[in-house]
């Protein structure tokens, strides 16, 4: 999903971080501000010993994903008066250590380019119709719902 | 009348599938879809009051009307990222 200036993706591979660079590329910006979010080892749980992750499943209500991700990208680039802005945001299994959520911005100058990933980070994890299951290395897995303390953890 | 909900992650893993058909009055309200799908997934009834209800891809408050032919979704608390 793309507009002059926004760049919505979901995939369903490894994120292709070399080629985001010029979706946010233009001759009157002088910074680019990237996060990348990847899959982590460990997890703090209210057990004593922190889980080991082998593996991440993400799951998707995709039209909805999209249209958040792009109405969230809207109200970034106004707020923060951004020229370009790329979100990119992986599905399916994820291998620990990869990349699952790109976001990149640029402006004219960096102030702006460092407020925004932070904002748009946790819209979207507020409310981007996205999940993560978690299955660990002693081959339970479970959903990730954050808010409540339930874990439904199962064997496979 | 009758509503298919769209389920995911937890919701969908206790249904065994993807989407459900439930019983609803006539002007089902978010929070009615909410509590029919509580009583068919008693397993996940916990993770309900934290759920949302999506009509055709945007959130609406609990009191809204769910309109008849809609795509509706049940969305549990999101861990994107």
């Amino acid at each position: 999903m793309n507009t002059d200036s926004i760049s919505i993706e979901l995939v369903h591979c490894p994120i292709d971080l070399a080629s985001l660079q010029t979706k946010i590329a233009d001759p009157d910006v002088g910074a680019h501000g990237w996060f990348f979010g990847v899959t982590r080892r460990r997890t703090t749980t209210n057990d004593p010993e922190p889980k080991i992750t082998q593996s991440l499943s993400y799951q998707a209500h995709e039209p909805m994903a999209e249209k958040q991700l792009l109405q969230i990208a809207a109200d970034a680039i106004q707020r923060f008066g951004l020229t370009k802005l790329v979100i990119v945001h992986r599905l399916g299994d994820v291998p620990v250590g990869q990349a699952s959520v790109v976001v990149g911005c640029s402006s004219p100058h960096r102030p702006a380019t460092f407020e925004a990933l932070p904002w748009v980070m946790d819209i979207l994890k507020r409310d981007v119709p996205i999940w993560k299951c978690e299955r660990y290395v002693d081959e339970t897995s479970a959903w990730v719902h954050p808010q409540v303390s339930q874990e439904s953890d199962k064997t496979p | 009348m009758q509503i298919e909900v769209l389920l995911f992650a937890a919701l969908r893993e206790a249904a065994g599938r993807d989407r459900i058909t439930i019983d609803v009055s006539d002007q089902p309200t978010a929070d009615d879809v909410i509590q029919a799908i509580a009583d068919r997934l008693p397993s996940v009834a916990a993770l309900m009051p934290a759920c949302r209800v999506a009509v055709d891809s945007s959130y609406v408050g609990p009191d809204t009307l769910v309109p008849p032919n809609s795509e509706v979704a049940l969305i549990p608390p999101v861990s994107g990222g």
